[in-house]
């Protein structure tokens, strides 16, 4: 046995012995989205809580960033929160048991606001908004218990000068001072009157709460302090049984299509083809793992690029095995055959996915949602498919091929009728 | 120079490129049809472009003996009258009003509650304005990444090719785009990704042939236009057991998904399936006799060297 041929054989036995040994875990790995797992996807468009201010990209963000907190608070595992664009918010949660309970608290929005009568009509009641959910701080709201066992809510603010212009105006309404009533969505919590400026960064809301009543409130307006109010635009829900059905019938009808490839390879091909079986399987696998360490989600789209990534990777090795093929029946020795078939079909491959990587990068910049998803599959799959049906095949056909096992032609599907005399 | 006997071999063989005329004319054809039917009718919308809310409900029992008591359910709930899809274990429910979040777990329930515990359900709500928005991006990323593909094949070959290869991949796509018009089959998201999956493909398998073309018109000598027209007939041909194998490939896969795959992505696959037929026609029939018919209408020059430069 020669040093080639041993050296072929050892890089097909290590690279089956990782694609077995490592598939359990990597597969395990692969994340799913949520139309093969079951969850939900919701858009949301932003709008600003009041019409005179815009929605800033901060303001975005951070309320993606309350939107996930919610997500977390519920015990669900890894919500994806993503901002798009100036004023939406994508949210996908895959995977959730209790779905109505997040779409609840997602869906909550526990708008916090002070209000008071300011220059409103007699019976407009408090129709003025002097403070939002954005001038409170994330988090700040806290119960504590007073001298005479009640309990009370106190709320941290932004900005002290801020609450101490509003406080100032509010008391100025009446000379005994001026209600500045505190709104959770539409309902009045409390009324509490303002008879002077206060100067201070923390306010009080108290009232006739039980420990319990206090405790919610409090939760609701740290979870509340949205500072954008959202629209649902786009929702998606699967059922998990569904989800897992449309897996399982996917990757089933996957198994059998790369079988039927293989086989189709190996027969028509022979020798190039087995070598290419070896190249896809190794491809396949590398693809999963690609999938794993950008942390992508295989969704359906996503299924979609997969299936395009093996078609080019069976393209390429059909283009080499078709060349090799051409060089031998004119009349070439299977070595030179070889080395200007890879050679020829090199540019051609590489021409080809560009070209399709080209596409692939455009829908990645300008491509939203599942687009975007494509986009990033695709161009994955085609630098693995570069790395493993080009330079992998071409790797292993040569050592195959200078250990001089291989000496008929027919080994290439090739006919002794069809070569050509040189 | 193993490429003069190719020539010969071509001579033998049906030449492509000398009827190339009658698929222009079949392409015209389809693309006409298209044209008028996406006038007259334009597309099925599903969901995702049409207000509202589609149901899917898998069942773990057989439930076609319950229609009658699901549509009474549904009525006595206030659901109105929903477009139905009955299926052994699959009802499609199509509400033409978005489904509240109430509603939708009203619905949920009930269904699990009377019918069956194991009933599992898709339910997807759209807002129009966002699968346009989809729509319009994805047609803007098909536009731009055509730029792109262009000025590659512009700088790699020549910009005849390009303009060729862009005809090819723009013709498959809309063949697609037809024929869901035609047949009236449902257009949903997935359609869009799979339209985006053809062009990808589309390009892929033009380039191929196109680098054939362009090889060999470095080895041959040229002289008239039947010799350029021998030399893309020739590659065509050298080429033809690379693309029938690729497609047919590709081919399996895609029917393997169309009849095991889940029910989700039958229309995404039908809509490839198509357009990888159209794929391959347009590579072999359409691009490079345009590509030929291109070249022809280029000014002769004094020697023929020039043609062959890519």
């Amino acid at each position: 046995m020669n040093r080639r041929l041993l050296m072929f054989i050892l890089i097909v036995v290590v690279s089956f012995g990782v694609v077995g040994g490592l598939s359990k875990w990597v597969v395990d790995d692969v994340k799913l989205g949520l139309d093969l797992k079951g969850g939900f996807e919701i858009l949301y468009e932003a709008e600003p809580i009041d019409a005179t201010s815009k929605v800033t990209k901060d303001s975005l963000n951070e309320t993606a960033k309350s939107l996930e907190a919610r997500a977390n608070s519920t015990g669900v595992q890894e919500p994806e929160v993503t901002t798009e664009g100036d004023n939406r918010i994508r949210v996908k949660i895959a995977g959730v048991t209790d779905e109505k309970k997040v779409r609840d608290v997602l869906k909550k929005p526990a708008e916090l606001t002070f209000r008071s009568a300011r220059g409103c009509a007699a019976d407009a009641g408090y129709c003025k908004v002097e403070l939002t959910g954005s001038d409170f701080k994330q988090n700040g709201a806290d119960v504590q218990q007073t001298n005479l066992n009640q309990y009370e809510i106190t709320i941290k603010l932004k900005d002290a000068s801020k609450f101490a212009e509003v406080t100032r105006e509010v008391s100025k309404l009446s000379p005994t001072g001026s209600p500045l009533a505190i709104f959770l969505d539409e309902t009045m919590i409390s009324a509490p009157n303002v008879a002077q400026e206060i100067n201070s960064s923390s306010a009080v809301i108290s009232g006739d709460f039980t420990r319990d009543e206090a405790k919610n409130l409090k939760d609701t307006i740290n979870l509340g302090a949205l500072p954008l109010k959202l629209t649902e635009k786009y929702t998606q829900s699967v059922g998990a049984t569904l989800g897992k059905k449309s897996l399982d019938e996917t990757v089933y009808a996957g198994a059998i299509a790369t079988v039927v490839i293989l086989l189709f390879m190996m027969i028509f091909y022979r020798l190039p083809g087995v070598i290419a079986s070896i190249s896809i399987i190794v491809f396949i696998w590398l693809l999963l793992l690609g999938f794993n360490l950008i942390h992508a989600t295989l969704t359906l789209p996503g299924i979609a690029a997969f299936i395009l990534g093996i078609g080019m990777a069976v393209d390429a090795n059909i283009i080499m095995a078709e060349r090799i093929r051409e060089e031998l029946r004119s009349g070439k020795s299977i070595l030179s055959s070889q080395k200007a078939g890879s050679k020829n079909s090199f540019r051609t491959i590489i021409d080809a996915h560009v070209t399709t990587a080209i596409a692939a990068l455009v829908l990645f910049f300008i491509g939203v949602g599942s687009v975007k998803g494509f986009a990033v599959i695709l161009l994955l799959s085609i630098a693995m498919s570069i790395l493993t049906n080009v330079f992998f095949s071409r790797l292993l056909l040569t050592l195959l091929l200078k250990s001089g096992v291989v000496k008929k032609k027919s080994n290439f599907g090739v006919k002794e009728s069809e070569i050509r005399a040189l | 120079m193993h490429y003069k006997a190719f020539d010969n071999v071509s001579d033998k063989r049906f030449s492509i490129v000398a009827k190339s005329r009658y698929f222009f004319i079949f392409s015209i054809i389809i693309t006409l049809l298209g044209i008028v039917t996406l006038l007259y009718h334009g597309l099925n919308y599903g969901v995702d472009f049409k207000a509202g809310s589609s149901v899917d409900i898998s069942f773990k029992k057989d439930v076609s003996g319950q229609k009658a008591q699901i549509e009474q359910f549904l009525k006595d709930n206030d659901f109105g009258t929903p477009g139905m899809t009955f299926g052994a274990k699959r009802v499609t429910l199509r509400f033409d009003d978005v489904l509240t979040d109430v509603k939708e777990n009203t619905l949920k329930q009930g269904i699990m509650d009377k019918f069956d515990k194991g009933a599992s359900m898709e339910v997807n709500t759209v807002d129009v304005e966002i699968a346009k928005e989809l729509q319009g991006n994805a047609l803007k990323a098909v536009l731009v990444a055509s730029i792109g593909i262009m000025i590659y094949v512009s700088i790699r070959f020549e910009w005849r090719f390009a303009v060729a290869a862009i005809v090819a991949l723009l013709h498959d796509a809309f063949i697609v785009i037809s024929l869901f018009s035609i047949f009236k089959l449902e257009v949903n998201l997935p359609f869009i990704v799979a339209v985006l999956t053809i062009v990808g493909y589309s390009i892929n398998d033009t380039i191929v042939i196109f680098d054939r073309v362009r090889e060999n018109l470095r080895f041959a000598k040229l002289k008239t236009h039947e010799d350029v027209a021998n030399v893309v007939n020739a590659s065509i041909w050298q080429t033809m057991s690379r693309s029938i194998n690729t497609v047919m490939t590709v081919l399996f896969a895609t029917i393997c998904l169309l009849i095991f795959g889940s029910e989700s992505i039958r229309m995404f696959s039908l809509a490839v399936l198509f357009g990888l037929i159209s794929g391959a026609y347009s590579s072999i029939f359409i691009a490079s006799p345009l590509w030929l018919a291109l070249k022809s209408k280029q000014k002769p020059k004094p020697t023929a060297k020039s043609s062959a430069a890519s």
